[in-house]
């Protein structure tokens, strides 16, 4: 490492814990930087504070992957440099702006692998803003890390393998699991039987999970539109279509998500080129197969490069390890290598198989109502991004940003900007890779205004 | 298949200057072309500070400040859109006595040319502006000075010429310009070919190019202001701060979110393109609480930056092309161009109809620069400028 800057991890979730694995193994020293208090992202989520739930009882089948990963980052201790509840909010020319301990450092690097994971995708409806409805991500996490369920009868709603994954977590939890409503018909779940050839576990356990669900009397319904959540104060019931029939049902809380979008804000902030992917609906930084961006010494490994799960980060992190070894001339195991991305392209074709059975109802933004607020940062509502729009003649979304503050607040998009782009499409006519990206800026998250500049640290730049 | 436009005055750059030139053209029955090279008011006009402010402004350039201010209330039935504009006052504080003198030299220079400024002393402020720090000694106050949104002003001024007939080129950019017969002849964006009998050069830190074309060289560089944004917050600010010798200014918007900036960010490796630096966005930050103690425990929720042409003697240039008849110039506003461009526009369209202004402009003529002018890249001119007015964003 003579006189060079430390590799720099960002997450601690399966992909960075393994990319920091094939880097330590190699003599190197990366610094693993992380938001969370422990490690393992979000889907190995540890809990906050120590209960008497069994490693089981918290990540169900996938304990002893989640023990595994957990152990492994252990064992790292001291052979890496490892901020847990940092922050890295600003990328630039080879330094990273990290907010840490209330200050914020300066970190010089050589080599940046990006491990920054995903979060729900949503779509806004009636009544999605009320207190009570938490995304199917939100409601995992509430039951994971703090035990506690979103509330005492309960709707999972949306798309995507997660809303029957968490809705069987809480029914196994022993909250009351009122209904599971499916957005896609049952026809498109035909399609998963595509998928027994190329991750017949995952197929397997996804049905038994489904067995379970009926076997408990919780409601399986399909092809579910027009979803309204209900409520004054906070959630009441939901209601929606099927077929010709109006449906309601009594609940006080609503997980809801549309499957997941990767985290690419600091992929932006590094200057990697960026390609629309039509399988995610989404822009997505550029890279080959090993995780290597159009930014030389930036890589990407897991869902932040493209959704793919738990499974395929830890192999997207190693693969990512060994590409950054070889570009610096180091032992980079090529078979390995090798092996790995033909792990990860059966998983990617997995993954077409599972859009099929999950698709995302991009139809929704078009139908949505005027009232129905989609901004929730900033207040903005379908109608009022319309007027805005119309008004200004914009058809672009970051110029749709700058007449009508959409995107603009706290969450500077991540949560609205997919259903603002699939809006201005829909009212522009066009598709929505057409109307463009909407382009990240720092600070990437909220940062408070005394955080003081710290001296630089000489760990940090040799 | 190349399209044809005849026109009478063709505009480059579809900022907030090229923009209320080309409404106000329409208005007098003009047929205009506005080309932008990307989205109009996506550059300097639409991402500066969103001051409105005449307080500061060197002695020439008020008559045509002046003019401007009259239009700003105006907006809504001009543009069909308020901007947000609020005429809150501008104060603009002194951190010790030598700027409180400052204050005093600068409102002498200006007696008698409708700024009314108010001098207030420090427990005048205590009274007034209790939510400012203490360690302010005094600060100099223009009443009838306010902020606006510049995102939406801009691109308003864009829409509305639309509206009124305007052809609006976007995503358009002036490929070649020259001199043919009485007038000019351009090519733009893949196939467009224009014929206009007179040109406007508004294309902003652009604009250098165009004026060299025409053997007119100037000194124009870049400077990128940048803002940082706090979250929405409870009503504090009630005026636009500025600060004697600069280093930062702040207002509030009606949503609630602070607008600070004082800082100045960097180009990427597109030198179009800029971002706030890291270390100069906290500089900000911690100045902002300390001298708002009210902002104490707010976030920084957004920063921006943008490329803003700027003049070695922070003046633009504004006027007829010396070389070149038909040829008008207006750029170079160096951090101060908000509120003085509604007024500009205003004084291009007379420029173009009657070959004269009724505003003074002599000042800002090209001809200041003819001798030795080059253009220099990233010279850092007007460095101490107290910008109202950044670039181009990444926002």
């Amino acid at each position: 490492m003579s006189g060079r800057a430390q590799p720099l991890i960002i997450g601690a979730g399966p992909a960075g814990i393994r990319a920091a694995e094939a880097l330590v193994e190699a003599g190197l020293r990366p610094l693993v930087v992380d938001e969370a208090p422990a490690c393992g992202g979000q889907i190995y989520r540890q809990r906050l504070v120590p209960d008497e739930r069994s490693s089981v009882a918290l990540y169900g089948s996938e304990a002893p992957k989640a023990e595994r990963l957990h152990r492994d980052f252990a064992a790292l201790a001291g052979k890496l440099d490892y901020w847990p509840q940092a922050l890295l909010w600003n990328l630039r020319d080879g330094k990273a702006d990290i907010a840490v301990g209330g200050a914020s450092r300066q970190v010089a690097y050589d080599g940046l692998v990006l491990a920054t994971g995903a979060t729900d995708r949503v779509l806004p409806i009636p009544g999605w803003t009320l207190p009570g409805v938490f995304t199917l991500g939100g409601a995992q996490i509430a039951l994971k890390a703090q035990g506690c369920a979103i509330g005492s009868r309960v709707v999972f709603v949306g798309s995507g393998p997660l809303l029957y994954l968490v809705a069987w977590q809480y029914m196994k939890a022993g909250v009351s699991v009122a209904a599971v409503l499916d957005t896609a018909p049952f026809s498109a779940k035909f399609n998963l039987l595509r998928g027994l050839a190329l991750e017949p576990a995952v197929i397997l356990r996804g049905m038994r999970m489904t067995a379970e669900l009926r076997l408990k009397g919780v409601a399986l319904r399909y092809g579910v539109r027009d979803v309204r959540i209900e409520g004054e104060e906070r959630v009441g019931g939901i209601a929606w279509r099927e077929d010709i029939r109006e449906m309601h049902l009594a609940c006080d809380g609503v997980g809801y998500g549309l499957a997941l979008r990767p985290e690419t804000q600091l992929a932006d902030l590094a200057g990697c080129r960026f390609r629309f992917d039509a399988r995610d609906r989404a822009w997505l930084p550029e890279c080959d197969a090993a995780g290597r961006t159009s930014v030389p010494g930036v890589y990407l490994a897991g869902d932040g490069a493209g959704i793919a799960g738990a499974d395929a980060a830890e192999l997207a992190g190693e693969r990512a390890g060994l590409a950054l070894r070889q570009d610096r001339g180091l032992p980079h195991a090529p078979e390995r290598a090798a092996a790995i991305e033909r792990s990860l392209a059966r998983i990617g074709r997995f993954r077409d198989v599972l859009e099929l059975a999950f698709p995302f109802p991009a139809h929704w933004a078009r139908d949505m109502a005027d009232e129905t607020l989609v901004c929730r940062c900033e207040e903005i509502s379908a109608g009022e991004i319309r007027r805005a729009a119309a008004h200004f003649g914009t058809g672009e979304i970051n110029r749709l940003k700058a007449v009508s503050r959409i995107g603009m607040g706290r969450c500077q998009g991540r949560i609205c900007g997919s259903a603002a782009a699939e809006l201005l499409a829909a009212e522009t006519g066009r598709s929505v890779d057409a109307v463009g990206r909407l382009r990240s800026q720092a600070p990437i998250k909220p940062i408070p205004l005394t955080m003081a500049l710290a001296q630089p640290q000489a760990e940090a730049a040799e | 298949m190349s399209r044809h436009l005849d026109i009478d005055v063709a505009i480059i750059g579809g900022g907030l200057v090229g923009s209320s030139a080309a409404l106000a053209l329409r208005g007098m029955g003009f047929s205009v072309a506005l080309l932008d090279k990307g989205y109009c008011g996506a550059q300097a006009s639409g991402v500066n500070y969103g001051g409105v402010r005449r307080q500061g402004r060197p002695p020439e350039q008020l008559p045509l400040s002046q003019r401007a201010h009259a239009v700003w209330p105006r907006l809504k039935a001009l543009i069909g859109i308020d901007g947000e504009f609020l005429r809150s006052g501008h104060l603009k504080l002194a951190r010790d006595e030598a700027d409180m003198a400052a204050l005093e030299a600068y409102r002498r220079s200006v007696a008698g040319l409708g700024l009314d400024l108010e001098l207030i002393g420090h427990n005048g402020l205590r009274e007034r502006f209790g939510w400012i720090g203490d360690n302010i000694v005094g600060a100099s106050f223009c009443a009838g000075d306010g902020h606006a949104n510049p995102r939406l002003v801009s691109t308003g001024f864009a829409a509305a010429a639309r509206r009124a007939g305007v052809h609006v080129l976007e995503n358009t950019a002036v490929q070649a310009i020259a001199r043919n017969g009485p007038g000019f002849a351009l090519e733009a964006g893949d196939d467009l070919r224009l014929s206009a009998r007179q040109v406007i050069n508004s294309a902003g830190a652009w604009a250098g190019a165009f004026a060299e074309t025409f053997g007119e060289p100037v000194p124009l560089s870049r400077i990128y202001p940048s803002m940082v944004v706090t979250e929405p917050l409870d009503p504090v600010m009630t005026v636009n701060i500025g600060m004697e010798g600069g280093g930062i200014y702040a207002r509030q918007v009606e949503r609630g979110n602070c607008v600070v900036g004082g800082e100045r960010g960097l180009p990427l490796d597109d030198p179009d393109f800029s971002r706030p630096r890291g270390e100069g966005a906290l500089a900000i930050m911690n100045r902002t609480a300390e001298l708002f103690p009210a902002l104490r425990h707010a976030h920084a929720i957004r920063f921006w930056s943008g490329t803003e042409g700027a003049m070695p003697d922070r003046n633009p240039v504004i006027g007829p092309s010396l070389t070149t008849p038909g040829l008008i110039h207006a750029f170079g506003f160096t951090g101060a161009g908000f509120q003085i461009a509604p007024g500009v526009g205003e004084v291009l369209a007379e420029l173009i109809r009657d070959g004269a202004s009724t505003t003074p402009i002599e000042a800002f003529s090209i001809g200041r620069f003819s001798t030795s002018a080059r253009t220099h890249p990233g010279s850092g001119a007007g460095q101490n400028a107290e910008p109202q007015h950044a670039g181009e964003s990444r926002s």
